[in-house]
């Protein structure tokens, strides 16, 4: 098994913030808009780099939707930038008729996604716009789990054409992925194979699944660990090759347990090969004030959670394979 | 283009009777506001923008115009289709399966001339701003005109766009409301009251012109003072008088027609006052 290591931590957001001043540098068509939220989305660094290319909207998010759209069609590659909360579901009107029905190229930055904004409470959290997002034909939804994967994820996307969903968080993060590696939109990344249970993580929870699959290597349980950094379009050809292989399955996300990963995951076995799942996710609630760490636990989104309902789902294989078989 | 008001009233004329008979085929859609919004399209399309039917989506070097209340979209299709972006045969297919004339404006279907989705009301300001912003950055100096319905107004989005319009200097934008006073549910001031428009969008930072609206000559006056008066770090907008089904008497003044087609009899009523009213040019 792979061992993940870090010696520094960054939170996502400003893995966003370095990206798209990268992505600003290497195509001029690059423009931003933000919110009034500057600071918590990094993008100080695009502006001071390129203050013509940026817009101000002010606490104005419908406006800034629309104008992103306007954007595009003067060949600008709009990126926009506020807490996923604002970004989602306050201008999901917005985003669906301007946006994603008449296929603009606008890639939709969200900070501050699920329940790790922390003390802000359940106001400014989100644990329902994965499923929003990937609700509207043509969106693209991607969801990286550390400071490299989301700044790479920012680069690929501004080469992408067609709307994208990009969300990121707040809390520093361990980086454990590569400073140069490539991000390919709609293709899962193999973080451990493993042959006993599939985990499926996304986001922050791609870091709990590997200290869950290191305490179940500890009890010799091979679990097999993928990020699905993008969840949609899902990589169904491996979540169906990982589950062929295990027969179970555990998703992880920091996000609502309906129309998430998860499903999006249960929806592609059940029309294809049918298997064992359990969620790791918030059990259809709203988040409250904390800090993360007390979060994710309290809402069932670390490490342990995720080893228990990996056996949980080990469990349900031997009982589903004995009962088939009887 | 052309500056003979005969012809641009006889196009206007053509573009009415287009409308009739558009919500008639399907009986359905919006014929009072398409009626009254008919001569500034007419104006604008065939006497005032530089566009070009051979479709782009950037519209580089173009003017470009946004339908923010979508819903009066046969009056855009009809002044498309006259402007030659696609068949006038297709006007037939106005919301009928399988068109690309959908009930309101879409880039879904790829009917030329369309720039973006509206129907869902609010969005188009804020759409016509990122356009002009984007043709400030691009170094192309052609304008960007948008329609609202009074109504419209009523939603929020415009009131954050009109707000950032004249922070930023977006000079390159004239945007126009059909000031019909009629909506769905009936008048203006009884569903949910404008106020005093004029003053409205002057304390929101904007150049304000008031036009009769169905009065082809004083459109031709109120555009060119109104593009005479872009570049100069405002937006501008036009206060378009207009009346609710102008052109066909008994849609005339009434929001009763805002959202209803007519029978066959009504159609032939409205064509037989169409041909006369043209017959006088």
């Amino acid at each position: 098994m792979k061992k993940y290591t870090y010696t520094d931590k960054k939170d996502t957001r400003s893995g966003f913030g370095a990206g798209l001043l990268e992505a600003g540098k290497r195509n001029d068509q690059v423009v931003a808009l933000c919110a009034d939220l500057i600071g918590s989305l990094k993008m100080q660094d695009f502006i001071n780099a390129f203050p013509e290319r940026f817009f101000q909207t002010g606490i104005a998010e419908a406006n800034m939707m629309g104008m992103a759209a306007g954007l595009t069609i003067g060949g600008k590659i709009p990126f926009t930038g506020t807490f996923a909360n604002f970004s989602t579901g306050r201008v999901y009107d917005q985003i669906r008729q301007s946006i994603a029905y008449s296929d603009k190229n606008v890639k939709i930055c969200a900070s501050h996604a699920g329940l790790t904004l922390g003390e802000d409470g359940a106001t400014h959290q989100i644990l329902e716009d994965i499923g929003l997002m990937k609700m509207l034909p043509g969106m693209t939804v991607i969801n990286p789990c550390d400071y490299n994967q989301t700044k790479a994820a920012t680069i690929a996307i501004a080469e992408y054409h067609g709307p994208v969903y990009l969300r990121f968080g707040r809390p520093v993060m361990p980086i454990f992925t590569d400073a140069d590696q490539k991000f390919e939109i709609g293709k899962a990344w193999m973080v451990n194979e493993g042959t006993d249970v599939s985990i499926f993580a996304t986001g922050h929870l791609v870091w709990e699944a590997i200290k869950a699959g290191e305490i179940l290597a500890d009890e010799g349980i091979n679990a097999e660990i993928v990020n699905i950094h993008t969840i949609k379009p899902l990589d169904n050809e491996a979540v169906l090759a990982s589950v062929a292989k295990t027969g179970c399955v555990v998703t992880a996300e920091e996000h609502n347990r309906l129309g998430g990963l998860g499903d999006s995951v249960a929806q592609l076995l059940a029309t294809n090969v049918p298997a064992p799942q359990e969620y790791v996710a918030v059990n259809d609630s709203f988040g409250e004030s904390g800090t993360p760490e007390q979060l994710m636990a309290k809402y069932g989104l670390d490490a342990a959670h995720i080893v228990s309902a990996a056996k949980r789902a080990i469990e349900r294989k031997k009982t589903l394979y004995k009962e088939a078989f009887v | 283009m052309t500056n003979d008001i005969n012809e641009l009233k006889r196009i206007a004329s053509q573009v009415r009777r287009d409308i009739v008979r558009m919500v008639h085929g399907c009986q359905s859609g919006h014929p009072g506001g398409s009626l009254g919004c008919t001569d500034y399209l007419v104006a604008l399309y065939f006497s005032v923008m530089k566009h070009n039917p051979d479709f782009s989506m950037d519209g580089k070097g173009e003017d470009l115009f946004f339908l923010s209340n979508g819903h009066i979209s046969p009056v855009f299709y009809s002044v498309l289709s006259h402007s030659g972006y696609f068949d006038k045969s297709e006007l037939k297919t106005f919301r009928k399966l399988d068109s690309r004339l959908q009930g309101h404006p879409t880039t879904h279907e790829g009917l030329p001339g369309i720039r973006i989705a509206s129907g869902s009301l609010g969005q188009g300001l804020s759409v016509a701003i990122g356009a002009a912003l984007a043709k400030k950055l691009n170094g192309d100096d052609r304008i960007v005109y948008t329609l609202h319905g009074d109504g419209e107004l009523q939603e929020g989005q415009i009131w954050e766009a009109a707000m950032f319009a004249p922070h930023n200097k977006v000079d390159n934008l004239i945007a126009a409301v059909d000031v019909n006073g009629q909506q769905i549910d009936g008048s203006t001031n009884q569903v949910l009251s404008l106020g005093n428009l004029h003053a409205k969008w002057e304390a929101f930072g904007w150049d304000v012109l008031e036009s009769k609206g169905n009065d082809m000559e004083a459109l031709l006056t109120t555009l060119a003072e109104a593009k005479q008066r872009t570049g100069k770090g405002k937006p501008v907008v036009i206060l378009l008088h207009t009346e609710m089904g102008y052109g066909v008497d008994f849609m005339m003044g009434s929001h009763k027609w805002h959202g209803v087609a007519p029978n066959d009899a009504q159609l032939e009523q409205a064509l037989a006052q169409l041909e006369e009213t043209l017959g006088d040019y």
